[in-house]
């Protein structure tokens, strides 16, 4: 008998089989729990049966294997190599191979240029993320996947990595979408990233076999696979023991080349191996000891609201409600403030169900003792709250927050609110909010994911935290997203670190996620004096003793903490002074009900999802909208709009047949602003202009194909759509030039433009394989300078198109530069008039800034249209950035478009009625700098400054609390100058 | 927020501090700067603090090399050290239109912040873009420190060849401790030494490497290059040489002359592509046909002695990018980068790792928007991609690279 094993430790499972050639003897599948050498040893010595005293050759394979194979000295494979190996296995006829696993992704293509490719760092897991995104939907995996089976719709959900995921599924949730339909939608993520990050303009053709945990477990997304590949059934496999793929190969090539050896020497060497060197890096503990631990907390006794039986109450009550992104919180108080109902769960997916249970119950309590004056809802799910149970009023969540801050520190200067998702803080100056900082797409997730993990490693989340306050070796987890953090822990374990110090390290880590990514302060001075902590995060006691010792001082904690929003909004409903609540009473609770339905718009092109609830009074909530559209109402007044006039100029450039042919132009990227040039200088040569339209999801997925780098900006990966789309409609020659240099504005040291922009034809050209078909044309041009432009755009267009003459170029030139200023002139103009229509109609004036291209919708996801319905009349940057002086600034200003950011944050700090919003594509590295110098102009002057963070995630719930928060915290500055006011005067 | 200059006077008072790429370089650099008047120093801390106090003090988005060079200076300021009213900090400045050209004023942003505002920060580019009145660099100074690039890039290319192979463990490190030691030894006594000279040393340095007993064995070889910090720093890294060594790999560098010749002739590219003076054009043209000149002594000197691989000569590969990329690829490493990986393969060096900052754009386009592309021409490319930052885990890019070697080894 010749006995080959072969052992697979991904970062969540370890399998183990035993083969006797081709024949399997024993396989085992378990989850590890970080406990990687413990079960390896656990599941040999249940194969000690099949191999008795016999001989065997082993391998160890998989990403967290690799320490284990080193300290008890076994041949290691890497794991990709190892699935190569299995693949005769499976059948010899495999074209590719797709192989997900617990955090990692591959492809393996067998046929016609064999290669082999992984998800990149930032891609994130995949079997991790299913599992993360059904605790998310509070269901088990294998419930995940009863529940795809039923879906009835699709909804378009960020497939780059987890955290985008959420962002996308959370609103989703709260706005009452079926979980069927999510749970289906999750899977399609995964399939997309499979697809664009890995197979990456390679057509997935042949004969697919798919292996790994996830695709042999979950049929909903092995549907998913053979819908989106359009597979017939005989090029679909999924072998029955696709999950030990990885083993297989192992012991195939175990078999080959290693030497033989001996259960009782195997496990020896596997009990006896210890990590070896550490390649983690530890901090200081949290608690030198428990007395320390007992004065901590003692200190943090002190901020309690008190709380009186609601049974021996008679008299007003007032209700707040905060339905947040994964928790629910209700609170009830009393005329005097103190509580006398409150509760906190998590929504389970399900935020109307769980409210109303609280209503009746609350209803109840009262009876006729109890009047209830007021309610207030705040949150996530405010709309759909409000509408659902007739609540009184809304408040903005920083608002919320605010106030009830308030209560605790009437002097408080700074909050920071960590919840399930987001991360809020905010400084307050001269009693009113100062300036406002949300956690951004990426770092999100940050008080949820701890509680992910926490049960990923089997443990509840108060347990977990309670074990990381004594961890003598907290380890050090990093600050960069959720993902990033997966990974590090993943090493950790490896290096050997217990339970205690990964739950430790994960609270510094929120910690410094918070202090340096989103606050981004430098010392504690800057945060301020007096510091409100709150938020459900911080009643984790690691979190809050991560957080005084990571800023060095004391903070206040309320008891309360992650009740605060749902206090506030009852502190803000009592506040109104109201006789009589609205809220249905308790007959009507007893007889709601509520469905949810989704729909997709018809109202544009945009087709967005919508959900529709229905609630037994027949009357309807919609959500999901960008605009006012499907809620039927008939805007009587549309406000001024830059981002929609620019698109209507673009739409307005008509092409003329030409004598020389058709030429393709990808409206992308820079193309977006210099369309008018190129556009009338290729008309003026004879060619007749055919510009791809404006983008829209389709334009992403027609070329998402071919992106190779995930993390390049969104931007930059549309215009391969745009390219696909020209490439469809048989255009034979393509035109788009790469500019190094921008026009130059005289705004600064340089006019670049940024890498991207300048040299991404060169990326298409590489990685489009149709361009090389067609004529693609990306020439080098300095349009900065006139003449060298005509000079080398003659010698060009000389040698490509015989004919075309000296004069033509030149004449061609300056209808472009004509054309080009006419354009430019446009805009300023329209601002202008705009700021006037909105200085008659008493509008307050958006600049929202960002790039040229940013007027794109699918870039911007309708944060225009969102502005106008807030009631704001919309311009762009480059409306402003002619009015002022150049400004000079901290940092080398040397691209063009950004040049104009800081014009445009000088003028507005010189205009009390407007308001500056800064959009920034994920992943722009230039923005890193301009973001900064944006918010030192704006602040040096006493303005609000707000960053909106875009990408492919197209739900703008987190934006929208975001503006109304900008709105509320400007509102209430006016109220309090004009108070001021009133006492000088 | 006033420049601080960096006066004459200071240049007697005040220690230059110097943020560390490329050890043996970066060494002799030092040594030049004391040799023509400065006192200067170079920072050797690479602790975990340096991540620290680089996440603390740079917006966390912007590229890791930012973060882990103003990180080490800060953490230097702050080691209690120096008298922080005696030094000024030294950076680089490339003033391309990537956003590296920003480190300089990133950094003084951070001392500002820090309260370090007093401290001079001197700008050390090819294009002048600031002026120091008590930091010039005199011709022979020049010169020197174009010696330093060439020598050091010889013996870090010859340190790979034979680390590898050695037979008696730590020969190899002991010849480049040795040169290294002489070499700034010299550097430090002479303001200016002589192109036969350094000719000579060429000869003797090879001779000594080729006189270290090596295994014959055959090793897959292994090309890095990337951003230039990340290529290079092993903090920036994750040591990714001696893993690669420590996996029985030989790992092969392009020199950092390259990088500086691709400086220079972009400024003349640049001309030819755009327009501009005539003047200015003509001294590159100069510099480059000196530096070219210089590099194909190095070279000869290798082919002459025979035992080692020689590096490529430039005027190579800027024909090599040909037919993959243009030369107008001018920000962050450019076209270099893909006619690095080109020549590479060219040589037989199939395998290659490509290292960037996590989000470095330049990248996007020259490194993995090529790939695709190399492989296409050069179907026995083996080329992995790997990101690094400072949340980046080292177990994911170790995968990565162990699936590449696994690659590599098979054929």
């Amino acid at each position: 008998m010749r006995l080959n094993i072969g052992i697979d430790i991904g970062s969540t499972t370890v399998k183990v089989v035993v083969m006797e050639g081709e024949k399997i003897l024993f396989k085992r599948y378990e989850r590890h729990f970080s406990q990687v050498r413990q079960k390896t040893g656990e599941l040999l010595r249940a194969a000690r049966e099949t191999v008795g005293d016999n001989p065997f050759r082993v391998a160890l394979s998989g990403s967290a294997g690799f320490g284990l194979s080193k300290a008890a000295g076994i041949e290691f494979i890497q794991e990709v190599y190892a699935t190569s190996k299995a693949v005769p296995f499976f059948d010899p006829d495999i074209d590719v191979i797709i192989e997900l696993g617990g955090e990692d992704a591959k492809i393996l293509f067998l046929t016609g240029g064999v290669e082999e490719r992984m998800n990149g760092t930032c891609a994130g897991g995949t079997g991790a993320f299913i599992d993360q995104m059904a605790s998310l939907l509070d269901v088990t995996p294998g419930e995940l996947d009863q529940l795809a089976a039923k879906h009835e719709k699709l909804y378009p959900i960020a497939s780059r990595c987890g955290v985008f995921a959420k962002s996308d599924i959370e609103p989703l949730l709260n706005q009452g979408a079926r979980k069927e339909d999510l749970a289906a939608s999750i899977f399609q993520a995964v399939v997309d990233q499979t697809i664009t990050g890995l197979a990456q303009g390679r057509e997935l053709k042949g004969k697919i076999a798919f292996l790994g945990g996830p695709l042999f477990f979950f049929k909903g997304l092995q549907e998913r696979f053979v819908e989106t590949l359009h597979l017939s059934p005989e090029n679909a496999l999924f072998p029955e023991l696709g999950q030990f793929s990885v083993a297989i190969g192992t012991a195939f090539y175990a078999g080959e080349t290693c030497p033989e050896t001996e259960m009782d020497d195997l496990l020896d060497r596997i009990d006896k191996a210890t990590g070896g060197v550490s390649a983690t890096n530890y901090l200081k503990p949290l608690f030198a000891n428990e007395e320390d631990y007992r004065a901590f907390a003692a200190r943090h006794a002190r901020a309690t609201v008190e709380e009186r039986e609601i049974e021996n109450y008679s008299g007003n009550a007032y209700l707040g409600i905060d339905c947040g992104s994964t928790t629910t919180k209700v609170v009830l108080i009393a005329e005097d403030d103190k509580i006398l109902y409150k509760y906190y769960s998590s929504n389970h997916g399900n935020p109307v169900s769980i409210i109303r249970e609280q209503l009746i119950r609350i209803r109840r309590l009262c009876g006729d003792r109890i009047t209830l004056c007021s309610g207030v809802v705040t949150g996530y799910g405010e709309d759909l709250i409000r509408n659902a149970f007739q609540v009184d009023d809304g408040i903005v969540e920083t608002m919320a927050h605010f106030r009830a801050a308030r209560h605790f520190e009437p002097d408080v200067d700074f909050i920071l609110d960590i919840g399930g998702q987001d991360i809020k803080c905010f400084k307050v100056r001269n009693n009113s909010i100062d300036s406002i900082m949300l956690n951004e797409a990426c770092s999100s997730g940050c008080g949820s994911f701890i509680e992910t993990f926490a049960k990923s490693m089997g443990y509840e989340i108060a347990d977990f935290a309670r074990r990381g306050l004594f961890s003598q070796y907290p380890v050090d987890l990093g600050s960069r997203c959720t993902v990033f953090m997966n990974s590090s822990v993943k090493q950790a374990q490896k290096d050997g670190a217990s339970v205690a110090d990964i739950s430790a390290g994960l609270s510094l880590s929120v910690v410094k996620n918070a202090i340096y990514k989103v606050i981004r302060a430098h010392s504690p001075d800057e945060l301020g004096r007096h510091i409100v902590v709150q938020g459900g995060t911080f009643l984790n006691d690691a979190v809050l003793r991560s957080f005084e010792r990571e800023i060095g001082r004391d903070v206040i904690r309320p008891n309360i903490a992650g009740l605060m929003g749902a206090f506030g909004a009852a502190l803000y409903g009592k506040g109104k002074r109201q006789k009589e609540s609205g809220i249905l009473s308790l007959e009507e609770l007893e007889h709601f009900t509520h469905t949810a339905k989704s729909v997709t718009c018809k109202g544009c092109a945009n087709h967005c999802p919508l959900t529709v609830n229905t609630f037994s009074d027949g009357k309807r909530f919609i959500s999901g909208n960008k605009c006012e559209k499907p809620l039927g109402i008939q805007n009587a007044e549309k406000l001024p709009d830059m981002y929609e006039y620019k698109l209507d100029l673009i739409r307005g450039l008509k092409s003329t047949e030409g004598p020389r042919g058709k030429i393709g132009l990808p409206l992308g990227l820079n193309m977006i602003e210099n369309l008018p040039f190129w556009h009338a200088f290729l008309s003026s040569l004879g060619f007749e202009v055919v510009v791809s339209p404006i983008s829209t999801r389709q334009t992403y997925n027609l070329g998402r194909y071919t992106i190779p780098s995930d993390t390049v900006c969104y931007p930059a990966k549309l215009i391969h759509g745009h390219i696909e789309w020209l490439l469809q409609q048989g255009i034979d020659t393509i035109f788009y030039p790469c500019l190094t240099y921008n026009f130059d504005e005289h705004k600064g040291d340089n006019h670049y433009n940024c890498p991207v922009v300048a040299y991404y034809p060169e990326t298409l050209h590489a990685n489009i394989g149709a361009l090389k078909n067609v004529r693609f044309l990306y020439p080098y041009f300095g349009v900065h300078r006139p003449k060298d432009f005509i000079r080398h755009a003659t010698r060009f267009f000389m040698d490509e198109f015989p004919g075309i003459t000296r004069k033509d170029v030149r004449v061609a030139a300056g209808a472009a530069y004509a054309a080009y200023a006419q354009s430019r002139q446009l805009v300023r103009d329209k601002g202008a008039e705009m700021i006037r229509y909105a200085r008659s109609h008493g509008k307050k004036i958006a600049v929202l800034c960002g790039r040229p291209y940013h007027i794109d919708p699918e870039i911007n996801h309708g944060i225009n249209r969102l502005l106008t319905s807030l009631g704001m009349v919309v311009i762009s940057e480059d409306c402003v950035s002619d009015l002022v002086e150049p400004v000079k600034v901290d940092v080398l200003n040397q691209w063009t478009y950004h040049a104009r950011l800081y014009n445009a944050a000088k003028y507005v700090t010189q205009n009390a009625d407007m308001e500056l919003i800064q959009l920034v594509s994920f992943g722009c590295g230039i923005d890193a700098i301009t973001t900064d110098e944006v918010r030192a102009i704006l602040e040096s002057a006493g303005k609000l400054y707000t960053q909106l963070k875009i990408d492919e995630i197209s739900n703008l719930g987190a934006v929208r609390i975001r503006l109304r928060s900008l709105l509320g915290a400007v509102a209430e500055r006016e109220t309090a100058n004009a108070a001021r006011g009133m006492a000088n005067a | 927020m006033e420049r601080v200059v960096f006066t004459e006077e200071m240049k007697k008072t005040h220690t230059i501090l110097v943020p560390t790429m490329l050890p043996v370089h970066f060494n002799m650099m030092v040594q030049i700067m004391r040799q023509h008047g400065y006192k200067a120093e170079l920072l050797t801390n690479d602790s975990h603090a340096v991540i620290e106090q680089g996440l603390r003090n740079v917006h966390n988005d912007t590229c890791y090399p930012a973060l882990l060079v103003i990180g080490q200076m800060i953490d230097a300021l702050e080691s209690g050290k120096y008298d922080l009213h005696k030094v000024a900090l030294l950076i680089t400045q490339t003033g391309g239109g990537c956003r590296a050209s920003n480190y300089i004023h990133l950094l003084r942003k951070a001392l500002q912040k820090s309260g370090y505002g007093y401290i001079p920060v001197i700008s050390l580019s090819f294009t002048g873009l600031e002026s120091n009145p008590g930091f010039k660099i005199s011709l022979p100074m020049a010169v020197q420190l174009v010696n330093a690039v060439f020598l050091g890039d010889l013996l870090t290319d010859l340190q790979n060849q034979c680390l590898p192979y050695e037979i008696e463990k730590g020969d190899t490190a002991g010849k480049v401790a040795y040169w290294e030691d002489y070499l700034c030894g010299q550097m430090g006594k002479k303001p200016y030494i002589p192109r036969a000279q350094v000719r000579k040393w060429y000869d003797a340095i090879i001779r000594d490497f080729a006189s270290i007993p090596r295994k014959k064995e055959k090793k897959v070889k292994v090309g890095v290059v990337g951003e230039i910090y990340v290529k290079y720093s092993p903090l920036g890294n994750n040591n990714l040489e001696a893993f690669l060594l420590q996996e029985g790999a030989e790992v092969v560098v392009p020199g950092l002359m390259g990088f500086c010749l691709y400086c220079v002739y972009n400024t003349i590219e640049d001309r030819t592509l755009y327009g501009g003076s005539a003047g200015k054009v003509a001294l590159f043209k100069l510099i480059y046909n000196y530096l070219t000149g210089r590099e194909k002594e190095v070279i000869d000197a290798v082919k002459k002695e025979g035992s080692f691989r020689p590096s490529s000569w430039f005027p190579d590969e800027v024909k090599l990018a040909e037919g993959y990329i243009s030369h107008g690829v001018k920000m962050g490493e450019g076209w270099l980068l893909t006619a690095e990986i080109v020549s590479l393969v060219h040589e037989g060096i199939e395998n290659v790792v490509c290292t960037q900052p996590f989000g470095c754009l330049p990248n996007h386009i020259v490194g993995k928007g090529m790939i695709r592309t190399i492989k296409e021409k050069n179907p026995n490319a083996n080329i992995v991609a790997v990101d690094y930052d400072p949340g980046a885990s080292a177990v994911n890019q170790q995968n990565r690279i162990k699936l590449m070697l696994a690659n590599a080894q098979k054929t």
